[in-house]
């Protein structure tokens, strides 16, 4: 681990580039999203009206029911999907829906991992090296080292 | 992961591409969570209503169907479903979700499923026993199963719940392992929920305090052992609110004869819930006295709340709808002992085999206008905001009297 970079416990999926939602706060599909609208709609959310589509989302824990196995995967298919899901601690169903819905995830920090990066910031989810990087901005403002196959780069909304 | 020879030849399509499909999943799961191998379940539970499933989920099972090589090889069943068809358009559901529901059931059927289509199946159809491993979704069925049963099972998506159907094992992680059942906080109660809805609302506050999946909760000092319905009610909020798997509870859940026997003895009491802790969740939800509609649903209803619901309808006439959801196996008896005869003569209606907030409640909301909703069950009170409600929490009693007044007091 370095002051910009964060090491997980459990990794999935391929590398992903975009800009972080981050928020000390659970996460479940069924309870706390407008999946039509692509918006976290659940009152009581700190990210209720903010839009997850694309974004890598840095929340504390999963919550909830087993739901979110099918709503990843049908959120994939509409491309209303987050780009990754990065977890301080992840419950089996968020781990089943990633793998169903090819949502890259990591998991299990040594550190509040909603403390270490800041929201909005560009971070590079490894989970082939089981890593969050916050990204300087000539990382992803030129492209560099980012590979077209894997990477999707969103700028700020 | 180590694979027998057996899961072997299933990984490299010996036994079909479905099955083939189902391990890998299973695996790429297992890798995530560091399982070493594979544990051989008994029953599988699906959770695979078509508004999580979306159009999506439907053709990947139609596809799994139409590979035509099979289906389960163990007891598998299913959650609730997205609709009651003898009450969908009551409902305000449309003809997609319907046609949705069919082309999925017919895919799940096909698979070899059992269209059990309930929650409370440790009540209803075969509980898992002490040591059992199973593969249950639902989050009440896994909590129920686990603490109260001492079955071991792991909250299974859909997905994998059917992968495990298929292949008749699930990787041994989590609550399948011994390490993980030991309690991890310790609450004492200091006091001991009369109704259910209390009973829902202090699993909800032990939830939230737990937090986590990976926490397991011990709770003491209770002055009595609750009844299977308390406790459904209980472990259904307490894994709603906290995604919680598996509590213990001192001298009456299996596992948790002694302190000692959880771990429980090393711990020092870190919390302590009360009636005031109760009584202020409740009033946490408590926003508009108006009701547009009551409902008794999550878990869906035993023949025993059926009947005491029954008894409170008899002779009133209701202002709003109230909607008393219960399971297929539970609903002839509903009918035989005349339970449903009076709660349909006050204007109520009770719909078997789906749950409200399975069955397209942002939907229903809109078609029905239903926003400011009365429910006895904490589970759905922490469901419903996401889907647009203004829920609120009251007792069975209370609930039935603002269906027949309008106004929750």
């Amino acid at each position: 681990m370095t002051a910009n970079s964060f090491k997980a416990r459990h990794a999935m999926g391929k590398r992903v580039v975009g800009q972080a939602l981050v928020a000390h706060d659970g996460f479940s599909a069924r309870y706390d999203l407008n999946r039509l609208q692509g918006v976290f709609s659940r009152p009581a959310h700190k990210l209720v009206g903010q839009s997850y589509v694309d974004r890598i989302l840095v929340l504390d824990t999963a919550k909830g029911g087993v739901a979110t196995a099918w709503m990843l995967h049908e959120m994939r298919s509409r491309n209303m999907v987050p780009s990754a899901i990065v977890f301080n601690t992840v419950n089996t169903i968020l781990a089943q829906g990633a793998a169903l819905g090819d949502v890259s995830m990591l998991a299990g920090f040594d550190t509040d991992i909603t403390a270490a990066i800041p929201d909005g910031a560009m971070v590079e989810v490894d989970p082939e090296n089981l890593t969050i990087r916050v990204l300087d901005p000539s990382e992803y403002l030129s492209g560099a080292g980012l590979s077209t196959e894997t990477s999707k780069v969103h700028g700020p909304r | 992961m180590k694979l027998n020879e057996e899961e072997t030849a299933m990984l490299a399509g010996e036994f079909g591409q479905v099955v083939k499909l189902a391990i890998e999943h299973q695996i790429k799961v297992g890798r995530f969570f560091h399982a070493t191998d594979f544990v051989p379940v008994t029953q599988a539970h699906i959770m695979a209503d078509t508004e999580s499933l979306g159009q999506a989920g439907v053709m990947w099972l139609e596809k799994l169907a139409d590979a035509g090589e099979g289906g389960v090889r163990i007891p598998t069943i299913t959650d609730p479903r997205g609709t009651d068809f003898e009450h969908a358009s009551m409902l305000g559901q449309a003809d997609w979700m319907l046609e949705l529901e069919r082309r999925a059931i017919d895919a799940f059927v096909r698979l070899g499923v059992s269209m059990t289509d309930t929650c409370i199946n440790y009540q209803t159809v075969l509980a898992a026993t002490r040591g059992e491993h199973v593969a249950f979704g639902d989050t009440g069925v896994v909590i129920y199963s686990n603490s109260v049963g001492g079955a071991r099972s792991n909250f299974e998506g859909g997905p994998s719940a059917l992968a495990a159907g298929i292949t008749g094992r699930t990787p041994r992680y989590g609550y399948h392992l011994d390490s993980h059942r030991q309690a991890t906080l310790r609450i004492r109660a200091e006091w001991t929920p009369r109704t259910l809805d209390e009973w829902g609302a202090f699993g909800g506050i032990v939830g939230r305090l737990a937090g986590n999946y990976w926490e397991v909760p011990l709770i003491e000092s209770l002055d009595r052992a609750p009844t299977s319905d308390e406790l459904k009610h209980f472990g259904a909020a307490m894994a709603s609110f906290g995604s919680t798997a598996l509590f213990h509870m001192l001298g009456i859940t299996p596992e948790a004869q002694r302190l000692a026997d959880v771990g429980a003895d090393k711990l020092a009491v870190s919390h302590r819930i009360g009636e005031a802790d109760v009584e202020a969740l409740k009033r946490s939800y408590a926003v508009d006295p108006s009701v547009d509609v009551v409902v008794f649903s999550a878990p869906q209803l035993s023949i025993y709340e059926l009947r005491e619901l029954a008894a409170l309808c008899a002779g009133k006439t209701f202002k709003r709808p109230l909607l008393a959801v219960t399971s297929p196996q539970v609903k002839p008896d509903c009918d035989r002992f005349g339970y449903t005869r009076s709660i349909e003569e006050a204007g109520g209606t009770v719909m078997a085999g789906m749950c409200f907030y399975q069955s397209y409640a942002r939907e229903m909301s809109e078609a029905k206008g239903w926003k400011r909703l009365a429910t006895n069950s904490a589970k759905l009170v922490n469901i419903l905001g996401g889907y647009g409600y203004v829920p609120m929490l009251a007792s069975m009693r209370a609930c039935v009297q603002a269906a027949e007044t309008g106004e929750l007091r």
